[in-house]
């Protein structure tokens, strides 16, 4: 019937009229499409919310794994819980612009600061000397954009997924009976990823230095750098220190924060500077797994020098509210086709958002250590 | 804009329970918020400038309210949820990339607590626009294809088929 010819009732039908309405079959049929409509994209909105799947390994479960095996510590990151800030800047030589055009590579002096930290979710762990030590920085140009990223003292990852990471670190818990994790869950968990077992190989082949200041401190996962000319390139980059390498030491049984306080002792005597190299991936170099290293014959430019002078407690510094989001990229840094990547930076928001809301805690290592 | 209101709300939940997802989800999150921020402003401006057709004589007074309240809620929402979007990455000091070199900047000071509580606020208030667009759904639904009452006209710029009630 068309519009125009029948108007618009005057009066609301009745509660009665629209009982016997909604009797008649096709007024049920309606409904039942109204319902469905309605369900369906209720539906969807579920699925895709991961309701329905219970399994699916969100970066609210990762946050929580990290809790279960580490227990809750408020206001501290969920991993590389213990750390100090520093303070510095990048000097960049311009070598960098024939691979990227983000403007920290162009020729001049770029603000940083960063975070020295140990992995794992302790936050008043002890140092000793199989912590991984971490070393999350942050460029600000200051016009340009900002530059995340956070290193680890291996040459390569361990894990190549983030879910062989999350199975490892569950398998990595403590076992309250023994004081230490339970090897077979270590064994299963090995026996179902070749990739780490090789891994560690090349991990355990290198030694590692002596402290946070001689120590390198490697990107592992690929980026692509992207040139003025739209050339894209994949990269891997490392801090390489200025410092000599000294091998590790057994650790110092009366001091738990003796690699912290070597850090600040040597940042009293001077300045630490380290070069930032970027290698250059040849076509067939995996840009997809962290687990393998490139082949040393690769290219390597150094870019410029970063030079760290301050050091201040997370209370005082920072670098605490900072998430070293390793997705933080300027122009002319993109992301690889490494897995990795997004879950760290969907799993590190989860974990600043957690800590952000919480009160905080004064960190292992304190002021007075830092000003003595 | 609702379907770009609707894909924002599933691209939010979406993305907070993806990891692989993650990063590609949030770089379209971004872009698209400010994106409706600036459409809601048009549509606002130009809802005062030609006042929406009156409700139809049929709806019942009370029905009117709860009508207008939640068009007024929607119109709330659909301004608050790219202004704490925008205020909590700005609490947070995450840089606001829309695309490319294209950023905006912060518009609150560094304090991850004020982070929190917006972070908090968001997901609650995509919460309650998803329900209230369910609610809105339906409705119209049940006034287009049951009550035929031609509510329908209100919203779309052609004529919908007229009522079968009386005749």
């Amino acid at each position: 019937m068309p519009h125009h010819s029948s108007p618009h009732p005057k009066e609301r039908p009745s509660a009665k009229d629209v009982l016997a309405m909604l009797s008649e079959p096709r007024t049920v049929v309606r409904v039942a499409i109204i319902g469905a409509l309605v369900l369906c994209i209720v539906g969807s909105f579920a699925y895709v919310a991961g309701w329905l799947s219970p399994g699916l390994l969100t970066p609210r479960r990762f946050a929580d794994g990290f809790e279960e095996v580490n227990g809750v510590h408020p206001g501290f990151r969920r991993n590389h819980a213990k750390g100090v800030c520093v303070g510095g800047y990048f000097e960049s030589n311009g070598k960098g612009t024939r691979l990227s055009r983000a403007s920290v590579f162009e020729p001049g002096r770029v603000a940083a600061i960063g975070r020295f930290s140990l992995a794992g979710g302790q936050p008043y762990a002890a140092d000793g000397p199989a912590a991984v030590r971490g070393f999350g920085l942050r460029f600000e140009p200051r016009h340009g954009e900002e530059w995340r990223t956070a290193m680890i003292d291996l040459p390569v990852f361990a894990v190549r997924t983030p879910e062989g990471f999350y199975d490892q670190l569950l398998a990595s818990k403590i076992d309250p009976a023994t004081g230490k994790p339970d090897p077979a869950k270590m064994t299963a968990f090995l026996a179902g990823h070749p990739e780490t077992v090789r891994a560690m190989t090349i991990i355990k082949a290198k030694p590692f230095s002596s402290g946070f200041a001689d120590a390198t401190y490697n990107g592992l996962n690929a980026f692509r750098f992207a040139n003025g000319a739209g050339v894209s390139t994949p990269v891997r980059w490392s801090m390489v220190p200025v410092d000599a390498f000294a091998p590790e030491e057994p650790a110092a049984a009366q001091n738990k924060n003796y690699l912290f306080d070597a850090l600040i002792a040597r940042l009293r005597r001077g300045p630490v500077q380290w070069h930032l190299i970027i290698t250059i991936g040849q076509p067939g170099d995996p840009t997809d797994d962290a687990t393998l290293a490139w082949p040393d014959t690769r290219e390597h430019v150094d870019v410029g020098t970063l030079t760290i002078d301050s050091v201040v407690d997370e209370a005082r510094g920072s670098c605490r509210d900072i998430n070293f989001d390793p997705l933080v990229l300027p122009n002319g840094i993109a992301p690889s086709d490494d897995p990795l990547l997004s879950a760290r930076s969907a799993v590190y928001s989860q974990s600043f958002t957690r800590r952000a809301g919480e009160t905080k805690e004064p960190s292992a290592v304190t002021p007075a250590e830092i000003n003595q | 804009m609702a379907a770009m209101i609707l894909t924002m709300l599933f691209v939010g939940v979406a993305m907070v329970a993806s990891l692989a997802d993650y990063h590609l989800l949030f770089s379209i999150h971004r872009p698209l918020g400010i994106a409706i921020l600036i459409l809601v402003i048009i549509r606002y401006v130009n809802r005062k400038l030609n006042p929406p057709p009156e409700f139809m004589a049929t709806m019942p007074p009370e029905e009117r309210i709860v009508a207008h309240a939640s068009e007024m809620l929607m119109y709330a929402m659909m301004f608050a949820m790219p202004l704490i979007g925008w205020g909590m990455l700005s609490a947070a000091r995450y840089p606001i990339v829309l695309y490319g070199p294209i950023h905006l900047p912060p518009i609150l000071p560094h304090s991850p607590m004020l982070y929190a509580v917006l972070r908090k606020t968001h997901t609650i208030v995509a919460y309650l626009f998803f329900a209230t667009f369910i609610a809105h759904f339906g409705a119209v639904l049940f006034h287009t294809l049951i009550l035929r009452d031609g509510l329908i006209d209100r919203m779309v710029p052609w004529k919908v088929r007229g009522p079968e009630i009386g005749n």
